[in-house]
């Protein structure tokens, strides 16, 4: 019996360590990230890090100046959720509300399969189908552009959108929908009066982690946006390349000899991308939990 | 069904009729075009799907052929095949799945057979999240810094398996617990009442009944590996190697960086088109591949419950 107790003891104990090991992978991307980035401080002050508008990372006398890649990912990602969020939430609307069960059973692995296509399969397709059309259409001098970008991530950011606003739409409770039609109001008023706004934080959780997926997507983006690094002019900006954050890191990574300040700029990048994915991330989780507790 | 349904329409169109012509009207006619705009994105997304499915299937299809696949690349990636960018692949998944798989695995039935709610599981609880909303270059940074730097394995097969298996722990942990959560009550009080220890039930009667659960997670995750290219183009993979990594400390190619060089910076763009076509056509193929079986098993399990 003591033998038994024992056994059972040290087997969660394992199991116990094996989960506590997420907590500990995430200390240390904290940690590796900073170590690696604080080294870019010895001869660039932070303040011009954050602030400084050239990125001219090899040009003899070198700026690390983060606005151009922070206001391009910036750029792209408010352009993609522009796009995305209307017609993420519009297609919820219908899978959840609308559409008869048969017709949501078979647009569900249309989204399922939206989200499993590889980054860079997207990032070709733009290449070769979107970039063109927008060259031609619009009379560029280029097609990839931070409009391009948005686009193609738009389409990306959309499973995500669709799933999580599907769920919350679909775990309102069903007296207040059965409430607000015997009171004579038509599907429709039932829909935006009554289950949205009853929904609406669960969708604000699905627009936060679209823009947390947007922001950090990477290879899409490298192929369709031209990736020069200069500040856009607003709007007028959408329509010429841009460079993200992700974009630089992994442009350039390949190039920089390790351990020299362009290398630990592009740590520093990292870790900005880290700290801001992570707060979008942390009010998602939550907005979704205050909703959670609203509907118990 | 059909007749009452019927009546209902007549009863609305009377209802209307003495409560306000003009009111009703409207009510009816926004509802009709909100109805048609919002199927009408539903149908557009599904279009964009089928768009870029065929487009790629349509030029990709004739790229393929044994050679394509069997054999490695010559004149600098302008002909030949894309054999290796395969094997790496493969051997990319096989790699980060002996990792992840367990690990995941662990730590799901943690969280959901043992962990009380308190600080210390709303911590790991968080980090999981925060671990899956990381941009996957964030983790090729990670990876960059502690494989191959710090643990010094080089730019590699080993330090890029490593760092994809990070990436998709998360994933393995969520669909797993997913799958256990679904497993009755009933099963494992029956099992403890006969006096089975816990961690005896855990392994007879709880995860048996949750294999099909987490197969399907674990087979959307191995087409997550097989599509990332941020994570390994920081730690180990190279755009040009004409034949198979050696050992786990070797570079190697994959898919989806053979499609990335090829379409933005090979030497000659235009020529390669249908290598580019044929190389994403087979990345799609095993990443959709996978998510059919996915769902196939899943719809599978379901039919087999209902009975």
């Amino acid at each position: 019996m003591f033998d038994r107790n024992y056994k059972e003891k040290a087997i969660e104990s394992v199991l116990f360590s094996v989960s506590a090991l997420t907590v500990i992978v995430l200390l240390l991307i904290c940690i590796f990230l900073f170590r690696d980035s604080l080294l870019l401080f010895k001869d660039t002050s932070l303040l011009d890090f954050l602030t400084g508008k050239f990125w001219y990372p090899t040009s003899v006398n070198r700026q690390f100046g983060l606005l151009p890649l922070f206001l391009g990912s910036l750029l792209v990602t408010a352009g993609a959720i522009i796009f995305a969020v209307p017609l993420g939430i519009a297609c919820a609307i219908y899978i959840s509300e609308i559409a008869p069960p048969k017709i949501a059973g078979f647009l569900k692995p249309f989204v399922e399969i939206l989200a499993g296509i590889p980054s860079v399969v997207f990032g070709f397709f733009g290449l070769v189908i979107l970039v063109p059309f927008i060259q031609n259409t619009l009379n560029l001098p280029t097609g990839q552009t931070a409009l391009t970008g948005s686009i193609m991530l738009a389409v990306m950011a959309l499973p995500t959108i669709i799933t999580i606003s599907e769920d919350a739409i679909s775990s309102v409770p069903s007296t207040l929908k059965q409430g607000s039609l015997a009171l004579g109001a038509t599907r429709w008023q039932t829909i935006y009066k009554v289950i949205v706004p009853a929904a609406l934080s669960g969708i604000s959780a699905a627009v936060m982690l679209g823009v947390g997926r947007a922001i950090g997507e990477t290879m899409t983006l490298m192929m369709v946006t031209g990736n020069t690094a200069v500040i856009p002019s607003f709007p007028g900006g959408i329509l010429n390349p841009v460079r993200t954050m992700t974009a630089t890191i992994a442009l350039e990574m390949g190039e920089v000899p390790q351990g020299s300040a362009h290398f630990h700029a592009l740590f520093a990048v990292g870790t900005v991308l880290f700290v801001i994915t992570f707060l979008i991330n942390l009010i998602g989780d939550m907005i979704k939990k205050r909703y959670k507790f609203k509907v118990d | 069904m059909e007749l009452s349904s019927n009546v209902n329409e007549n009863e609305h169109k009377s209802i209307r009729v003495q409560g306000g012509l003009s009111m009703g009207l409207n009510a009816r006619t926004s509802e009709k075009v909100a109805f048609a705009l919002l199927s009408l994105s539903a149908v557009a997304i599904a279009a964009f799907v089928v768009i870029i499915l065929a487009y790629i299937m349509y030029n990709g299809y004739s790229a393929i052929s044994i050679e394509f696949l069997t054999e490695m690349p010559r004149m600098m990636m302008t002909e030949g095949g894309i054999y290796p960018a395969i094997i790496g692949t493969i051997l990319l998944i096989i790699g980060s799945m002996a990792v992840a798989l367990p690990m995941g695995i662990m730590a799901a039935v943690y969280l959901n057979e043992y962990a009380v709610e308190n600080r210390t599981t709303w911590i790991i609880e968080m980090a999981i999240n925060n671990l899956a909303g990381t941009p996957s270059v964030v983790f090729g940074l990670f990876g960059l810094a502690l494989f191959v730097k710090y643990f010094d394995f080089g730019s590699s097969l080993l330090s890029s398996c490593l760092t994809l298996s990070l990436l998709i722990i998360p994933v393995i942990i969520r669909s797993t617990q997913e799958a256990l959560i679904a497993v009755p009550k009933e099963y494992r009080e029956s099992s403890l009442a006969l006096g089975v220890s816990k961690w005896q039930t855990i392994k007879h009667v709880v995860l048996p009944a949750a294999i099909p659960g987490i197969v399907t997670g674990s087979i959307l995750s191995i087409g997550r590996v097989a599509g990332e290219t941020a994570p390994i183009l920081l730690t180990g993979v190279v755009y040009f190697l004409p034949r198979l990594p050696d050992s786990m400390y070797s570079q190697f190619m994959a898919l989806p960086y053979h499609l990335f060089v090829l379409a933005t910076s090979g030497t000659s763009i235009a020529q390669t088109r249908s290598l580019q076509y044929g190389t994403a056509l087979v990345l799609l193929i095993i990443v959709l591949g996978l998510n059919i079986i996915a769902v196939l098993i899943r719809s599978h399990y379901r039919q087999k419950v209902k009975i």
